[in-house]
């Protein structure tokens, strides 16, 4: 299997052998914060048509089909005019809150980018405690969205952001449970030590019964973390017009836009992380020929292609499921799924101590 | 009927009759309260319906036209007038404490003709704004545009209201009151709103996210159309009906023509007949999978709406073949239709005939098994039976409370004698179970459909009707069972060749009356469940 680590590497030594070591970092730094947010837009504009495409064909429709062929450049002309409206501010708001409620949350979902396993060897941030930063800089995003609702000075957007507060809060201890179920199973928070961990066989089928239960409970809190339907209350548009998001115009609320898509991009990444492998190509131990084949593809699309295929079941639901309601959604997570996903920590830790996996 | 009588004459002594297509009692202002508690509880009586609620205005007097119906009894009409002389301060006693769809009825008279109703909580007007001058509706109102210009700048003092309140010694007095107190929370929804289905505004005070009272602000398209009868011919007014509830345009042109047509004592030809009903049907059956597929979206299951979309899509190319168009048909004339049926409608039908049995299963594994469905709509928006009858609330609302009121059924008309259909009930009293009433009703319009399309007599499809159409003097009231209830057209005429006043009793007028019992204790995301399960449409309660 090809190792991106040879490029980056070739890169440094190229750097390194002209220039002092400070100089070099810098560049590279500012190479890959440049990678980064180019990645970013690429990815969040193939969203917008990916989703746009599919719930049209939920929906026997056809989807965008003017601009370009099969409407390809559709969200080129949309990313377009997002960047030329105007910046509209309101009486009553709170200037400085209201700027810099959609900076933290791009930022945050940036940076949670960084920390994917793209592909071997092209890992950004690598921390020994990588799954809980991830876990805390999700949490930035609330606080933007929290901001964007309260400095609005208008009644749905508080309202979303109460409700978006009271689900992201609620969710979110699911979500870690799930997590750290898998972590328990793996022994490590590295992001690529956890990938190399799945060499022999995905995380999935290796931990069985605890993992596919956590993988379960991962994709409902994870769908609700995003704040995708039937989770979408905090813009419900049947209720809220728009939510948290009412009152934003231009790029500012391209930031809300391009953070939510690729919020979904980036959920669905960790799944693939944590229960996937990764980038780690299907292995099935003993079957050394058919592993062999699939070391053939490349770690980047095994990467993307598990992504985008739990997005499409994220994106399933939003167009199939009604939105639930508050007190459901807040005693689903509380009488249920937190519960279970404690139960299923004890679970996997017994599996794990009785060693009842593979 | 001369049992009736001799009992009302019974109770009240000083009141004289006038027949006509329904018994007219004419009763003095000051009897009038003691009369209505009468007619309401006495046992024999047992006028539990107002079915409608007219305002007049006779030049020398001006009054209101109460129509009652015992729903215990047999379904027939009693009309009740109430007239007062003066103009200046007119006065009548409400009956907003007996019929709670008075609250809402009497306001549109407030509005219109400036009648006051004594010891009516909220008399507010209902349409106009509140800084409008004059009584619209009155013979002489001057319509001068300096007197009510375009009004720029934001309505004041929106939350008074007043009511005029008797005293045990008969004296009245003005009591200012507030529509909601300094303390509550109020969230605005609408007129621009994507889940209010039009320019409709609710304003409710919220607590946390349960609602604790909603106020309905109607009247951003009101057109005055019950204002423009009255100048235009009768073949005039036909095209008002279709524009009222959309999705009931030929059922309420129909009713028109109905009651223009008993004025004139006209037969109408079969062929005729069967066609009106065939329309009515396929109105009924492409109005319901409008509710489908709006209470879906509303819920957030947007792709449900596409679905019922795409079968609603056959019946509108059905009335674009044959009518012309999609929306306001204009296909009723007095005496029968305007064109004859086209070629490939038998065809048509059928095919949908074919189609919609395996189509409704589709739409009952998309939507209604889904769990999330279930829990957002059952429970949610409970309209007891008592209620459904006191706030008048007809059509599939009122059935989804297990009151059977079908207008089919009470006082069948056209070709439904003809036809095998049940009349759909549920028990739930719920948004669950309107919605399954209206899924229910697509069925048996389907068998309505199915057992007339092979029936279409030949023959003409109108009548000989004179070239100027003029009513002899008098009054008429006539009802159909429209998509959400019972549609009632008053007509009165004093001879002329354009209506003395017309009056249309749109059944979602009724429906948003119940917005403020339905919802209350309910969370934000109900008031989208309810308001989607009542479905009312918005230019057929502002008209």
């Amino acid at each position: 299997m090809f190792d991106f680590g040879i490029w980056t590497k070739w890169f440094n030594d190229l750097l390194v052998g002209c220039m002092p070591e400070w100089l070099a970092i810098l560049i590279e730094c500012v190479v890959i914060a440049v990678l980064v947010l180019l990645t970013y837009t690429v990815l969040a504009l193939f969203y917008i048509l990916y989703e746009r495409k599919l719930c049209a064909w939920f929906q026997c429709r056809l989807g965008p089909m003017r601009v370009g062929k099969w409407g390809l450049l559709q969200v080129f002309a949309d990313m377009f005019k997002i960047l030329v409206k105007e910046l509209i501010s309101l009486k009553g708001t709170d200037r400085f809150l209201f700027k810099l409620a959609p900076y933290l949350v791009i930022t945050s979902s940036v940076v949670m980018l960084a920390c994917l396993p793209w592909g071997r060897g092209l890992q950004i941030i690598n921390y020994n405690i990588g799954i809980f930063f991830i876990l805390a800089v999700s949490s930035v995003g609330v606080l933007g969205i929290l901001l964007a609702g309260w400095s609005s000075n208008n009644k749905y957007t508080l309202i979303g952001a109460m409700r978006s507060g009271a689900q992201m809060i609620s969710y979110e201890i699911s979500l870690g449970l799930a997590l750290i179920t898998i972590v328990v199973f793996a022994g490590t928070m590295n992001i690529s030590e956890l990938v190399y961990e799945q060499e022999k066989a995905w995380f999935l089928f290796r931990g069985h019964i605890p993992a596919i239960i956590a993988f379960l409970i991962y994709i409902v809190a994870a769908t609700a973390e995003t704040n995708r339907g039937p989770f979408d209350l905090p813009e419900a548009e049947h209720e809220l017009i728009a939510g948290y998001h009412t009152e934003y115009s231009g790029i500012h609320f391209g930031f809300f836009y391009l953070a939510e898509y690729l919020n979904l991009f980036i959920v669905s990444g960790i799944a693939s992380l944590m229960f996937l492998g990764g980038w780690m190509p299907l292995h099935i131990p003993g079957w050394d020929g058919f592993n062999a084949v699939m070391n053939w593809i490349p770690s980047i699309v095994w990467f993307l292609g598990k992504a985008f295929f739990i997005s499409f079941v994220i994106i399933w639901f939003k167009w199939t499921f009604p939105r639930v309601r508050i007190d459901q959604m807040l005693a689903f997570e509380w009488k249920y799924l937190m519960p279970l996903s404690l139960a299923n920590l004890l679970l996997m830790a017994v599996f794990v101590a009785l060693g009842w996996h593979f | 009927m001369s049992d009736i009588k001799a009992k009302i004459s019974q109770i009240c002594p000083s009141v004289t009759f006038e027949e006509g297509d329904c018994l007219l009692v004419n009763v003095p202002e000051q009897d009038w309260h003691s009369l209505a508690t009468a007619l309401k509880n006495d046992r024999e009586l047992n006028y539990d319906l107002l079915t409608a609620v007219v305002g007049m205005d006779w030049k020398e007097s001006l009054g209101v036209i109460y129509y009652l119906t015992s729903t215990a009894r047999n379904w027939d009409l009693l009309a009740v007038k109430v007239a007062v002389t003066d103009r200046k301060n007119p006065m009548i006693h409400s009956v907003s404490d007996l019929w709670k769809v008075a609250l809402f009825q009497e306001r549109e008279a407030f509005d219109f003709y400036g009648i006051k109703f004594i010891n009516h909580p909220d008399m507010r007007r209902f349409f106009l704004r509140n800084d409008w001058v004059g009584y619209p509706l009155r013979k002489d109102y001057d319509a001068d545009p300096k007197l009510n210009p375009v009004r720029m700048e934001d309505e004041k003092h929106e939350d008074d209201t007043v009511s005029f309140v008797e005293d045990e010694n008969g004296k009245i007095k003005k009591i200012p009151g507030k529509v909601f107190t300094e303390d509550d929370y109020v969230v605005n929804f609408g007129p621009q709103h994507p889940s209010t289905h039009g320019v409709m505004r609710f304003r409710a005070a919220v607590d946390g996210e349960i609602i604790k009272k909603v106020d309905v602000v109607s009247g951003y398209i009101h057109r005055g159309i019950e204002k423009l009868c009255e100048g235009l011919t009768y073949p005039q007014i036909l095209h008002f009906t279709d524009r009222m509830d959309y999705m009931s345009a030929h059922q309420n042109r129909h009713c028109l023509c109905m009651c223009i047509e008993k004025a004139l004592g006209l037969e109408v030809p079969q062929r005729a007949v069967v066609i009106r009903t065939m329309m009515d049907e396929l109105m009924r059956i492409s109005s319901h999978l409008l509710a489908f597929g709006c209470t879906a979206m509303d819920l957030g299951a947007t792709t449900a709406f596409f679905y019922g979309f795409r079968e609603r899509e056959m019946v509108l190319d059905i009335f674009e073949k044959t009518c012309g168009a999609r929306m306001s048909m204009n296909y009723n004339v007095i005496g029968g239709v305007i064109a004859d049926i086209h070629t490939d409608f038998v065809k048509d039908v059928k095919e949908l005939i074919r189609i919609m049995p395996e189509r409704m299963k589709e739409y009952h594994k998309v939507f209604t098994g889904n769990v999330i469905a279930m829990n957002r709509l059952k429970g949610v928006g409970i309209l007891t039976k008592e209620n459904a009858i006191n706030y008048a609330v007809t059509g599939p609302s009122g059935r989804g409370s297990d009151w059977s009121c079908d207008c089919r059924k009470k006082h069948p008309y056209a070709a439904y004698p003809m036809v095998q259909f049940e009349e759909v009930l549920e028990k739930g009293c719920d948004s669950y179970a309107r919605y399954m009433v209206r899924m229910r009703e697509i069925e048996e319009s389907v068998r309505i459909l199915e057992q007339l399309v092979d029936r279409i007599p030949e023959g003409p499809i109108r009548a000989q009707v004179p070239k100027i159409i003029k009513l002899p003097a008098g009054r008429w009231y006539q009802q159909v069972e429209a998509s959400r209830g019972t549609f009632g057209v008053y007509i009165e005429s004093d001879g002329q060749k354009n209506p003395y006043r017309v009056h249309f009793q749109s059944p979602c007028f009724n429906l948003v009356g119940v917005m403020d019992i339905c919802c209350q204790g309910n969370m934000i995301a109900d008031l989208i469940t309810i308001g989607a399960a009542l479905d009312f449409v918005i230019p057929d309660i502002d008209r």
